[in-house]
């Protein structure tokens, strides 16, 4: 958000930071973000996201806030005990504490997360920007490359990629699902990219600044670029959301993080098994991936209906 | 018309020889020693090893070896899968399970989300549209991984009203559950796509006028409107027969439906490259041929569009 804000007051005329400077008056002009932020600021649904992801993003962080527990200490006498004062959710088939497991399991979705998603921003800002810039036999090469990569479902895919990446057998996935899920999930960002460029580029302030004499990156840096990347940044937040989904959905099928890596995937694929008799060790990792992906998802689309106006 | 199919198949042809290298590029390259994965732990001998080389190409160029495999797929040969099975008759074993899970997981989204749909932009702002509009949220973010084992817990397990897993002939009982799991995948777009659509259109002109004319409040909607709503919502019935496949991999394998996802899922967990690739060829070919039976859909559904 914050280079949202200043990206779009660096585009203000005359070029003044917009410091507030008294009472603000009603008829003044808003940029598209702080319009969006007005927005933001009235819907529930955002706040609810906000204190959700935040809550995940701590769990991430600090686990051991929530539990002191050792996830990784599993003891077979414990096996399928009923929840307790020291482990509140029960132990599991291995005899681990699942609260702890469920806990110290955010990290790695998260991690996975924020960094296949990154990756894929900087692929698809590339190939979108240079696409939509160029034009040409670039813009060919890239449209049709990125067809080729929707003609394969992205799950197929990603089975693949994943297992072929990780074929190390004491590694524990975590960078091997990351480039997998970075390098499959850039295409329809770059899309938008590009068609927001393509818009972007044939608008009069950029034909003046050319005729100023512009070198083309400061005519993608600091006008394109600007004014091109908020439904880029939108869908990002949507992506990780659904990166999230996607590493749990490798894990579940045992091409994802593994030996001993914790994941919500992989809780969810064993408690599934003994489901019949043990619901919970199912239950309570189903609820933790269910409600993070539906926090970034809600996020992203909350955010999402702000910055585009014409749902508005 | 006949212009657009043709440039639409060129396309197609040009994806299906990227999406096939690309696959093949990820599964065979660099691959360690393949013959040992072959036999497993049992020593090879000399003899073997020359036998299994010859028969499988290995020592001819990674291109070579591609043309090989663009060969086979072509005259309809897909290989043979690391157990012995010719690929093809694997094949035509497991999808007509799949393709019946699928269909009935399309006919309950369809049913579902156009009627919600149409409700919901009839009643715009109402209790079930903004209900509605809460619950998709929620379906739309939840992965299949949460839902396909929750339902088989909650519906199937606790609940008992539906088999919790199928069994070898899967009935159309069985794989209910299986397919309402995979139909919520889809629901949650069609549903919202539908009500914008039909909202748009219940503003439009041809609608008032079929008003004045005297026409049913129904007849209005369920033929005029719905009809030019329909586009939106086919598009995505098949840009989400990608993410119905990614679930039915998923789903077959919680529910235990011997179809094309199952056999995938245990040809990933069991190392069986030329299963893999095989079957996800056949997967990608499915993928691109529906997705140029859903673009001439239009015409049909629209007489506007011509494709000139």
């Amino acid at each position: 958000m914050s280079d949202l804000n200043t990206v779009t007051s660096a585009e203000a005329p005359g070029g003044q930071p917009s410091l507030p400077r008294g009472p603000v008056k009603k008829d003044k002009p808003r940029s598209l973000a702080a319009d969006a932020w007005a927005d933001l600021r009235k819907r529930k649904i955002f706040w609810v996201a906000i204190v959700l992801v935040a809550a995940i993003l701590v769990m991430a962080i600090w686990p051991t806030l929530f539990t002191s527990a050792d996830p990784g200490a599993c003891a077979l006498s414990n096996q399928y005990k009923g929840s307790s004062g020291s482990a509140l959710f029960g132990y599991d088939y291995q005899g681990c504490d699942i609260y702890a497991k469920v806990i110290h399991g955010a990290r790695n979705s998260i991690i996975v997360g924020i960094l296949s998603t990154a990756l894929a921003g900087v692929i698809g800002l590339i190939f979108g920007l240079s696409a939509g810039y160029f034009g040409g036999w670039l813009d060919a090469v890239l449209s049709r490359f990125i067809d080729i990569m929707l003609g394969v479902p992205f799950l197929l895919a990603g089975i693949v990629l994943s297992n072929r990446l990780s074929s190390d057998p004491k590694s524990n996935g975590i960078f091997a699902v990351t480039l997998t899920l970075g390098l499959l999930s850039w295409t329809s960002g770059a899309r938008v990219m590009r068609s927001a460029v393509i818009t972007a580029k044939n608008q009069d302030y950029v034909a003046a600044a050319r005729m100023l004499g512009s070198s083309p990156a400061r005519l993608i840096f600091r006008h394109i670029l600007p004014n091109s990347i908020a439904s880029y940044i939108v869908l990002l937040t949507l992506l990780l959301g659904i990166n999230i989904a996607s590493e749990a959905t490798l894990s579940f099928l045992g091409v994802g993080l593994k030996n001993g890596a914790i994941s919500w995937g992989i809780m969810i694929a064993e408690g599934t098994s003994f489901a019949r008799t043990q619901p919970w060790p199912l239950v309570w990792p189903a609820l933790f991936l269910g409600v993070t992906v539906l926090a970034f998802i809600m996020l992203g689309d909350a955010v999402r209906d702000a910055f585009d106006p014409k749902l508005r | 018309m006949f212009r657009y199919i043709v440039r639409r198949l060129l396309q197609m042809v040009l994806t299906f020889f990227g999406a096939t290298f690309l696959l093949f590029a990820l599964v065979f390259a660099n691959q360690k020693d393949p013959i040992q994965a072959l036999v497993g732990e049992r020593p090879v001998t000399e003899s073997q090893r020359t036998f299994l080389t010859e028969r499988y190409h290995l020592d001819d160029g990674f291109f070579t070896q591609y043309w090989y495999y663009l060969k086979g797929v072509l005259t309809g040969d897909f290989g043979t899968s690391l157990t012995g099975r010719k690929i093809v008759d694997m094949m035509s074993d497991a999808w007509p399970v799949t393709l019946r899970l699928a269909l009935i997981a399309i006919v309950i989204a369809a049913t579902f989300s156009v009627s919600a749909g149409v409700y919901s932009a009839i009643k715009r702002g109402g209790i079930f549209d903004n209900v509605s509009l809460l619950l998709t949220l929620v379906l739309l973010a939840m992965p299949i991984v949460v839902i396909a084992p929750l339902f088989q817990l909650i519906f199937g397990i606790q609940l008992g009203w539906f088999p919790p897993t199928a069994t070898r002939d899967a009935t159309f009982w069985q794989l209910l559950l299986p397919a309402i799991v995979l139909a919520c995948i889809v629901i949650a777009p069609e549903m919202r796509v539908t009500r914008t659509a039909v909202a748009e259109n219940l503003r439009a002109d041809y609608v008032r006028t079929a008003r004045a004319k005297g026409l049913t409040r129904m007849r209005v909607i369920w033929v005029h409107v719905l009809r030019n709503s329909l586009i939106p919502v086919v598009t995505l019935i098949g840009v989400d027969l990608g993410g119905l496949m990614a679930g039915a991999i998923v789903t077959e394998h919680v529910f235990n439906i011997p179809g094309v996802g199952f056999n995938l899922a245990r040809a990933i967990r069991t190392e069986d490259g030329p299963l893999v690739v095989g079957f996800v060829s056949i997967l990608v070919i499915l993928f691109l041929f529906i997705n140029l039976l859903v673009d001439l859909m239009y015409a049909a559904l629209d007489p506007r569009i011509r494709y000139e």
